[in-house]
């Protein structure tokens, strides 16, 4: 349960993080970074979180042998199992429905111990909006979520979740109007009423200690997942595979396995593909510079002005990426791959149809890379993925995508 | 060599006055707008000039200055014109320091020691770099004064005495104080605490402190006499921009700087 890569004292994963942020809010990180460390390290504060885990999200979240998918992807062996086993981290069954809760909870909880009562957000997809309203709803916070106009238009339903638990929506209409605009303005309200609020960030992104500390939250998600592995298989998976926007939920999958045989792979999202011009991989197609308070891989012009990322997923759609895992690119600890909006579209039909589980639009994109790894395995390969969120959120639409009227 | 901006400051000082420091957003309204408002800011007695670079992702800026960066970059702004803007600037007669002040993403595309040197080879004189904190500084402050440019840390209210102590270490020209916790943009009035916190600041360094963000009326430069040396006013400045037929732009510019420097008489 400790954490294996640290950043180093400046907020560093070799070249990558860091803290670029105006000057008024270097002593609200540096207060956050000490909270954050202090309580990590305090029993009584573990003992509340893992209890809120279990109680309210629900955790743990089942490893599921998807046998069909990896008879699909793989074949049959001659006594009749699949040669290749593919197991299905469910973060989509934890309350909410994605993996965000497990962030928005420990940051509640650490918001409380400062004394914060006024929680902001930003939110792309709708999914952290709805999990951080609803933990201030359960602690009694006031919650304010920024989200991007388009994204208030594509996820209308999340929208209404979040009145409905009582948080006050702030339409964003800056920019492309999408997640990376949504967290332009949670920092700019950060920067005027630093002295009452805690910007609840969703992912492993932004100025130090946000990347650690999110991973940090998210870790649950692997230290469940190989501890639950061992029991099924009574050995670790060959390859680790999760989809990448920000990177939280890939992130939290991969840094409990960091220092074990097991293979990385982040699936971005290559929107029409990656030499369209229309994506969201700055992993594969961008460079690094400086976007939201960290030094990492984003999608920029040669200028420096950042690019707007394009992705049927609108939890994918941010022309960043959190520095770990520009860190986890360079040193070749992960490999990064990406899947098309129409590859994403295969993999949501493909789960849902072998399995009988609908994946958000996010982990379809891992499940669409299973599709080209898969087959290329030898027999007796595990390959353990993270299923990050269910996919009632994206109905409107994947069905648009794929053409079907809605009434 | 002693600071063009430091002195331009102290000789308003000598003169009783709280200099004038004006910012305009590189390209705005159109790409070949700058030079002409900039000689408008002369002609009212700006004391030196602040060249707002735009960065597509200001989080340190309010919906104004937003608002016409934006506009800027799709006019084609960009951080590769910047050294043949300050050039046009200088070749219309502006002779003031000026000052670049952007984000640190278009440093980096453009490459950190290349954009000091050129800026500095074009005729700037400074350098504020919005989201670069001191911890992070050390190469961008130490490239400035190679290039012989000032660089000028920001600080805020929030700022503990250790970390304004770290960042007028790095400081040349004069020290940049951010009036409020916020982002830029026109207020009321000054925060009542803003005395503390120059104060604060003055306990450590002799160089010039100029106070930003929510300056936007006379009474508000006046308020700073005697307890900081320069106002630094920005958004306001865009709003006569945005708001003026493009004939009347540089003199309608003119006569709000000429109230605010205390040349002219408020008419309203």
């Amino acid at each position: 349960m400790t954490a294996i890569v640290r950043p180093d004292e400046r907020g560093r994963f070799g070249d990558f993080g860091g803290r670029f942020v105006p000057e008024t809010l270097m002593t609200a990180l540096g207060e956050l970074e000490q909270a954050f460390e202090e309580a990590w390290h305090d029993d009584a504060f573990r003992a509340e979180l893992d209890a809120l885990l279990k109680n309210f999200v629900g955790r743990p979240t089942a490893l599921y042998f998807a046998e069909n998918l990896s008879k699909r992807l793989s074949g049959e062996a001659a006594d009749g199992s699949a040669k290749v086993r593919i197991y299905l981290k469910r973060e989509d069954l934890a309350h909410t429905g994605a993996h965000k809760i497990n962030n928005a909870v420990a940051q509640g909880l650490l918001a409380r111990r400062l004394g914060k009562r006024r929680i902001i957000a930003e939110t792309g997809a709708g999914q952290h909006g709805v999990a951080t309203a609803t933990v201030c709803a359960m602690f009694g916070q006031e919650c304010i979520v920024y989200m991007g106009a388009e994204d208030v238009q594509r996820q209308a339903l999340n929208v209404f979740r979040m009145k409905l638990l009582g948080a006050e929506v702030r339409v964003v209409e800056s920019g492309s109007q999408t997640l990376k605009d949504a967290i332009n303005e949670a920092i700019r309200d950060w920067v005027t009423n630093v002295e009452t609020t805690h910007y609840l960030l969703g992912s492993a992104v932004g100025p130090h200690p946000y990347p650690l500390m999110v991973r940090e939250f998210q870790s649950v998600i692997g230290n469940e997942a190989r501890e639950q592995m061992l029991e099924a298989e009574g050995r670790l998976p060959d390859y680790a595979v999760a989809c990448v926007g920000g990177g939280s939920n890939a992130i939290g999958l991969f840094h409990p396995f960091y220092e074990d045989d097991v293979s990385f792979i982040g699936v971005e999202a290559a929107g029409e593909g990656l030499d369209s011009g229309r994506t969201a991989a700055p992993l594969s197609a961008g460079s690094p510079g400086v976007l939201h308070g960290a030094y990492s891989y984003l999608l920029q012009d040669e200028g420096g002005q950042i690019e707007e990322a394009h992705s049927i997923s609108a939890g994918l759609d941010y022309p960043g990426v959190g520095p770990e895992h520009s860190f986890y690119k360079v040193s070749e600890r992960a490999e990064y791959v990406a899947a098309t909006d129409n590859e994403a579209l295969e993999g949501f039909k493909l789960l849902s149809e072998t399995e009988g589980i609908i994946p958000a639009l996010e982990p379809a994109h891992a499940i669409a890379h299973l599709s080209k790894l898969v087959p290329t395995l030898p027999d007796d390969s595990i390959v353990l993925v993270g299923l990050s969120g269910r996919g009632d959120k994206d109905m409107d639409a994947a069905a648009k995508a794929l053409g079907v009227h809605l009434t | 060599m002693t600071s063009r901006v430091r002195a331009a400051i102290e000789q308003a000082n000598a003169e009783g006055r709280v200099a004038f420091v004006a910012y305009l957003v590189a390209g705005y309204p159109e790409p070949d707008a700058t030079p002409a408002l900039a000689k408008a800011l002369v002609e009212a007695g700006t004391d030196v000039i602040e060249l707002g670079l735009p960065f597509s992702d200001p989080l340190a800026d309010g919906a104004t200055i937003q608002r016409a960066s934006t506009q800027a970059l799709q006019g084609g702004m960009s951080v590769q014109r910047c050294p043949g803007l300050i050039r046009e600037i200088r070749s219309a007669g502006v002779v003031i320091p000026l000052i670049v002040m952007t984000y640190y993403n278009p440093i980096l595309a453009y490459g950190q020691d290349g954009f000091v040197k050129d800026v500095a080879k074009a005729g700037a004189d400074g350098l504020i770099a919005v989201d670069v904190p001191p911890e992070e500084a050390h190469e961008l402050s130490e490239g400035c004064q190679g290039a012989g440019l000032d660089y000028v840390p920001l600080l805020a209210p929030t700022s503990t005495d250790e970390r304004v102590a770290l960042a007028v270490r790095q400081a040349s020209g004069f020290v940049y104080c951010v009036s409020v916790a916020g982002v830029t943009g026109a207020r009321e009035a000054l925060p009542e605490e803003l005395g503390t916190f120059l104060d604060r600041v003055r306990r450590q360094t002799d160089l010039p402190l100029a106070v930003g963000f929510g300056i936007s009326r006379r009474e508000h430069v006046e308020s700073l006499s005697g307890r900081a040396d320069a106002a630094i006013v920005g958004s306001a400045i865009v709003e006569v921009i945005e708001a003026a037929p493009r004939d009347e732009r540089e003199e309608r510019l003119q006569a709000y700087v000429e109230v605010l420097t205390g040349r002219r008489q408020a008419s309203d």
